[in-house]
């Protein structure tokens, strides 16, 4: 099924969660924090939180520097 | 307050702008902004408000300048090395523009000295570079009710988020609590283009004028994210999230407090 992941579409097995998507990009989940259609998913949800066509997901990243 | 005939001169392309013009210029002069971090976010935004005629401006930083600094902090010179930071960068901006009143603050921004410093002034700007500095600032900003312009780089990309308590979502609400020390790099390890730190400061600082202006539509229920390496510019609406520990309709958190993390302190 199609899902929009930061304004890309993406082709993911039905079924995903938001779990098993950060595996299959290789993404570390304690890097990001994600928002799903508007509204952030908290941690602890992300592994019973499956994703449905058209999702729009937006992984969003810790970004600690500055200095 | 009336501007001398130098100072219509020296501001003259932004009395030209009609979202400005000589009263905006005059709020600038009366405005007062807290930098936190005088390195490379803190580089862009405190020479931009210097220049710009913000009146006040504080900034907050430990640090002396070490020769690994100046790829990106373009604040400090090559002259500067060993010194304080704060200091070599009020000179900057007092030479810059002598109408700025620069107060410098040779400290570690903590719990217990946090609103005492911030009390003087009208928003603040996070320029700092570790999770423990970026998650008080919040805190100190939602707690005492003052807008706060969050700017983050790593690598080849940055991201500024700008947060009206009360009204637009905090940091907190997308990050909930600080990741886990030493599963980000954020010191010497991860490295960064010293320019992103240009661009990600600079678009804090346009923030910060156009707040004080009252202009334009802010950074406020959007992070903003730049990628360097493939020149995108995303605006990702977040909004307030009701489960956040601060700002939520529970809140957790009441009174400011200090992650153990490491600092970046540069070695002397
Ligand atoms: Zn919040």
């Amino acid at each position: 099924m199609k899902i929009l992941v930061n304004g890309k579409r993406k082709d993911v097995p039905e079924g995903t969660s938001l779990s098993a998507y950060l595996e299959i990009e290789g993404l570390d989940p304690q890097l990001v924090s994600m928002e799903l259609n508007g509204r952030i998913v908290e941690r602890e949800e992300w592994a019973s939180t499956g994703l449905n066509e058209d999702d729009e997901l937006e992984i969003l990243f810790f970004m600690g520097g500055g200095l | 307050m009336e501007m001398t005939e130098d100072q219509i001169h020296r501001y003259s392309r932004h009395i030209l702008l009609s979202e400005v013009g000589g009263s905006g210029q005059v709020k600038l002069l009366n405005s007062s902004v807290l930098i936190v971090g005088a390195g490379g976010l803190g580089s862009p935004v405190a020479l931009y408000l210097a220049a710009a005629g913000v009146g006040h401006i504080g900034i907050v930083d430990m640090d002396v300048v070490d020769l690994s600094n100046l790829q990106r902090q373009v604040i400090h010179h090559s002259k500067d090395i060993g010194r304080p930071k704060v200091l070599s960068a009020s000179e900057k901006m007092t030479g810059l523009n002598p109408d700025v009143e620069v107060k410098t603050y040779q400290v570690l921004l903590n719990s217990e000295n946090a609103r005492e410093i911030a009390a003087p002034y009208d928003v603040i700007i996070d320029g700092t570079d570790n999770f423990s500095a970026k998650f008080l600032i919040n805190d100190l900003a939602v707690l005492t009710g003052k807008p706060l312009v969050h700017g983050g780089i790593l690598r080849f990309s940055g991201q500024v988020m700008t947060i009206v308590p009360g009204q637009s979502a905090c940091y907190r609400c997308i990050f909930r609590e600080p990741p886990p020390a030493g599963a980000i790099p954020t010191c010497s390890e991860a490295g960064v283009l010293g320019v992103i730190a240009g661009v990600v400061g600079s678009i804090q600082a346009t923030e910060v004028l156009k707040f004080l202006l009252g202009k334009g539509e802010l950074l406020t229920n959007h992070l903003l994210t730049y990628d360097a390496l493939t020149v995108l510019i995303r605006k990702v609406g977040v909004r307030k999230n009701p489960r956040c520990p601060i700002c939520g309709d529970n809140p957790t958190i009441t009174e400011l407090h200090d992650y153990e993390q490491p600092v970046c302190a540069n070695p002397v």
